[in-house]
C-alpha cells in the first residue's frame, strides 16, 4: 500500500480542513432497488466486530501478567541487591540486601507515623483520623455534642456520634470485616506506662503481637465514658483480637 | 510443589510465629511456591483459619512479611477456581486500604491482585463496590508511578468489562475523578508511556462502548485527546518506533470510532480536531502501518474512516486532495469484511455529487469495481453495486466505460443471486439505456 509522499508532510503540517467541495445530490440516488446512504456505525460492547483486536489484547495481558509476581524470589524488575544496611531510623534496627524490600518497610513503618504514640498507618487518609481521633482534645470535645467520627472509606462522607456506630456502617454499608485491623478502639488510656498493661493482658490471652512501637495500624478510639462499662467492653473486644490473627 | 495440609501448616506456624525474621519470611516464599499449584491452593483454603492467618500476615507490622503475604495472595489470585478467588474476600477490605500508601511495589503487587479477583468473581466485585474501589482508585491514579499506573489501568479495565458494568460500575466511575485522570495520561508528549496509555486506552473504550454517557466524556475533551493521541501515534509509526504501537492504536481507533456517533460529538465538531485532515493522514498511515503488522484490525480503522467521511463533505474532499483513493483500492483484497469497508468509504465520497464523483474518474476505480464484481461474497458485490449506480448518475461517462470494459458479463454472473438481481437488472438497464 503506497502513500502518496506529500502525506508524510502533510502530518506534520499545520491543522486546517480543506475547503470542501460543492455537495449536490440527485434524488435518484440510493432510491429502490439500490439503498445506499451514507451512516455513521456504532458497535456496543461485546459485538463480533471487536472480536480479533479483543483476541489480541488478551493475548498480550497473558504476557505481561505471567511477569508480574514474577520469578519465585523476586517480583519482575530486577531488584538492586547492595551491601547488607540497617535501616536509618532511630530505634529501627532492620537488616536489608536489597532496596525495594527497604522502600516497602519505610512506606509500611516510618513514612505515616504517629508523632505522640508511634504507631504506624497505611496511608496519610488512616494517620490523620488517627491523631484526630486519639491526640486531639478538642475533637473529644466536639465529640461529645455532635458526630465526629468519620467514616474511613475514602469518599464516603457518614459522619458518626461513636465509633462503635461508624464500625456498624462499615460493616454493614461498606461490606467490612468486623474485625478490620485499621478500626479498633484504644485499649487503654493509662498515661504512665503507655501499653504496659495490654501488653500483659495480651500476652497472658497468647497474642503474639508486640504492642510498642511495632504495633501497627491502629486507628479509632472509643470515646470514653466515665462508666464502668468500657472495661468490660474492652475486654470483651481484646478477647474478639485472640480469635483473629 | 504441591504441599498437602500438614505442610501448609506448618508454614503458617512458622511465617505467624517464628522467632527469626528470616525463617518468617522464607516459610512464606515456600508457601507462595506451593500455591502456584491449583492442587495446592484448594488444599489451602481448605484448611480452617488458612487465609485469616495470611490476612492478619498481610496487615502486620513486619512489612516483608506483609509483601510476602501479598505475593500469596496473588498467587491465589490467579486461579480460575471461583472457590479459591471467593476464599480471598476476606483481604479485600485490605487491598483497597493499602493503595492510598506509598510503597509503589506493594500497591502495584494489590493492584494486580484486585484485578485478577475482579475477573474471576461476580462475589467479589459485589463486595468491592460498596468496600470503596472506586474513590480508592481514583486517588490512586494520581500516583507518579508508571509501574502502579499501569497496574491500576489493567484492575480498572478488568472492572469496566464486568458484564454488570454499565449498570453497576460504570456510572460511578464517571461521576468519579477517573475519566479526567485518564485522558491526561493519554495526552500526547514527552511524557506519555505506552505500556500506562494502552492501559487506559482499553478502560475508556469499555466505557465508551457501554454508552452510558458518552457526552459528558465529549465535554471532558476525550475526542480532542484522542484525537492528538491519533495523530502522535501516526507520527511514532513514521519514526518506526513500532514497538506494540498496535496495541495502542486499537482502542483509540475504536473510542474515536465510538465517539464521533454521538449528538454531542456534532456540537464540538468546529472545535479543530474534528476537522482537521492531518486525522485522515495520519489514520492512512496507521492502516498502512496495521496492513503489515496486524492486518486482522485494518476493520478497525476502516470503520473509523467511514465515520470521518460520512457526513463530512470536508473529510471526503481531503481523501481526492490527499491521493488517498488509491491507496484504499489498493485493500480490495485483503478480505471480504475490509473490502465492504472501503467500497462504503468509497460510496461515501461518491454520493457528495458529480463534483466529487468527477474526481473519482478515471483512474484505477474502474477495474478495481469490474474485480470486486468478481468475488463471490454478496455483500462485497452488493456495496459494488450501489457505488456503480452512484457513478453511473453522477459521472457522465462511467456506464460506457463500463460497457466497453465488458461490465455487463461482469454483471451477469449475478442475476440470479436473490439478494442482487434487482440492482444487477437496475444497472444493465442504466448502461445500455441511460
Amino acid at each position: 500500500m503506497q502513500l502518496p509522499p506529500a502525506l508524510h508532510a502533510r502530518l506534520a503540517g499545520a491543522p486546517g480542513s480543506a475547503e470542501p467541495l460543492p455537495v449536490e445530490r440527485d434524488p435518484a440516488a440510493g432510491t429502490t432497488p439500490f439503498s445506499f446512504a451514507p451512516r455513521l456505525v456504532r458497535f456496543p460492547r461485546e459485538h463480533d466486530f471487536f472480536e480479533d483486536g479483543d483476541v489480541q489484547r488478551h493475548l498480550y495481558l497473558q504476557d505481561v501478567l505471567t511477569q508480574v509476581g514474577g520469578a519465585p524470589e523476586r517480583p519482575r524488575r530486577p531488584s538492586a541487591r547492595v551491601p547488607e544496611f540497617t535501616c536509618q531510623v532511630a530505634g529501627c534496627c532492620q537488616v536489608f540486601d536489597a532496596l525495594e524490600d527497604y522502600e516497602h518497610h519505610y512506606h509500611a513503618l516510618h513514612r505515616n507515623v504517629c508523632s505522640f504514640c508511634k504507631r504506624a498507618f497505611p496511608s496519610g487518609h488512616l494517620l490523620d483520623t488517627h491523631i484526630l481521633e486519639w491526640h486531639d482534645s478538642l475533637f473529644q470535645i466536639l465529640a461529645e455534642r455532635q458526630d465526629m467520627y468519620q467514616c474511613l472509606v475514602e469518599g464516603c462522607t457518614e459522619k458518626f456520634r461513636t465509633s462503635r456506630d461508624r464500625k456498624e456502617h462499615l460493616v454493614m454499608r461498606h461490606l467490612y470485616p468486623a474485625d478490620f485491623r485499621f478500626d479498633k478502639p484504644r485499649r487503654s488510656r493509662g498515661p504512665a506506662v503507655p501499653g504496659a498493661a495490654e501488653q500483659v493482658l495480651a500476652e497472658a490471652l497468647g497474642d503474639d503481637r508486640v504492642p510498642s512501637e511495632g504495633d501497627a495500624m491502629e486507628v479509632c478510639s472509643e470515646h470514653v465514658e466515665p462508666s464502668p462499662e468500657p472495661a468490660g467492653e474492652r475486654r470483651a473486644y481484646s478477647h474478639r483480637c485472640l480469635t483473629r490473627i | 510443589m504441591i504441599f498437602g495440609e500438614a505442610e501448609i501448616q506448618q508454614f503458617l506456624r512458622l511465617a505467624q510465629r517464628g522467632t527469626e525474621e528470616k525463617e518468617r519470611e522464607g516459610a512464606l516464599v515456600s508457601l507462595r511456591r506451593g500455591l502456584q499449584r491449583p492442587e495446592t491452593q484448594q488444599t489451602f483454603i481448605r484448611l480452617e483459619g488458612s487465609i485469616r492467618t495470611l490476612v492478619g500476615l498481610l496487615t502486620s507490622n513486619q512489612a516483608l512479611l506483609q509483601l510476602e503475604a501479598a505475593r500469596c495472595l496473588h498467587e491465589l489470585s490467579h486461579s480460575e477456581q471461583s472457590a479459591v478467588v471467593e476464599a480471598c474476600l476476606p483481604a479485600t477490605s485490605y487491598l483497597l486500604t493499602y493503595l492510598s500508601g506509598h510503597s509503589s511495589d506493594f500497591i502495584e503487587l494489590c493492584l494486580y491482585t484486585l484485578g485478577n479477583l475482579i475477573v474471576e468473581s461476580e462475589a467479589v466485585r459485589r463486595q468491592l463496590l460498596p468496600q470503596g474501589i472506586v474513590p480508592a482508585l481514583a486517588a490512586c491514579i494520581q500516583s507518579p508511578h508508571l509501574t502502579v499506573l499501569e497496574a491500576l489501568g489493567y484492575a480498572l479495565s478488568q472492572l469496566l468489562q464486568a458484564k454488570e458494568a454499565p449498570e453497576k460500575i460504570i456510572p460511578s466511575v464517571l461521576g468519579s475523578t477517573l475519566p479526567q485522570h485518564m485522558l491526561q495520561l493519554l495526552q500526547p508528549g514527552p511524557k506519555l508511556n505506552l505500556g500506562v496509555a494502552v492501559e487506559f486506552a482499553w478502560c475508556l473504550h469499555y466505557i465508551i462502548c457501554s454508552q452510558v454517557n458518552n457526552a459528558l466524556l465529549i465535554t471532558q475533551g476525550a475526542l480532542s485527546t484522542l484525537g492528538l493521541l491519533l495523530l502522535d501515534l501516526a507520527g511514532a509509526v513514521q519514526r518506526t518506533e513500532d514497538a506494540g504501537l498496535e496495541l495502542l492504536a486499537c482502542p483509540v481507533l475504536r473510542c474515536l470510532s465510538n465517539l464521533l456517533t454521538e449528538a454531542a460529538a456534532e456540537a464540538v465538531g468546529g472545535q479543530l480536531q474534528l476537522r482537521d485532515e492531518r486525522v485522515v493522514a495520519a489514520l492512512f498511515i496507521l492502516l498502512q502501518f496495521l496492513l503489515q503488522k496486524q492486518p486482522s484490525l485494518l476493520p478497525e480503522g476502516l470503520w473509523l474512516l467511514n465515520n470521518l467521511t460520512a457526513n463530512s463533505p470536508s473529510f471526503c474532499t481531503s481523501l481526492l486532495s490527499l491521493d488517498l483513493i488509491e491507496p484504499l483500492l489498493h485493500l480490495l483484497s485483503v478480505s471480504n469484511v475490509v473490502s465492504v469497508l472501503v467500497l462504503t468509504v468509497l460510496c461515501n465520497v461518491a454520493e457528495k455529487g458529480p463534483a466529487y464523483c468527477q474526481r473519482l474518474w478515471p483512474g484505477p476505480l474502474l477495474s478495481s469495481l469490474l474485480d470486486t464484481l468478481a468475488f463471490s461474497d454478496t455483500e462485497v458485490v452488493g456495496q459494488s453495486l450501489e457505488l456503480l449506480q452512484l457513478l453511473f448518475l453522477y459521472q457522465p461517462g462511467a456506464a460506457q466505460a463500463f460497457l466497453q470494459q465488458s461490465g455487463l458479463q461482469a454483471l451477469q454472473r449475478h442475476e440470479e443471486v436473490a439478494q442482487l438481481q434487482d440492482r444487477v437488472h437496475a444497472l444493465q438497464q442504466t448502461a445500455l439505456h441511460g
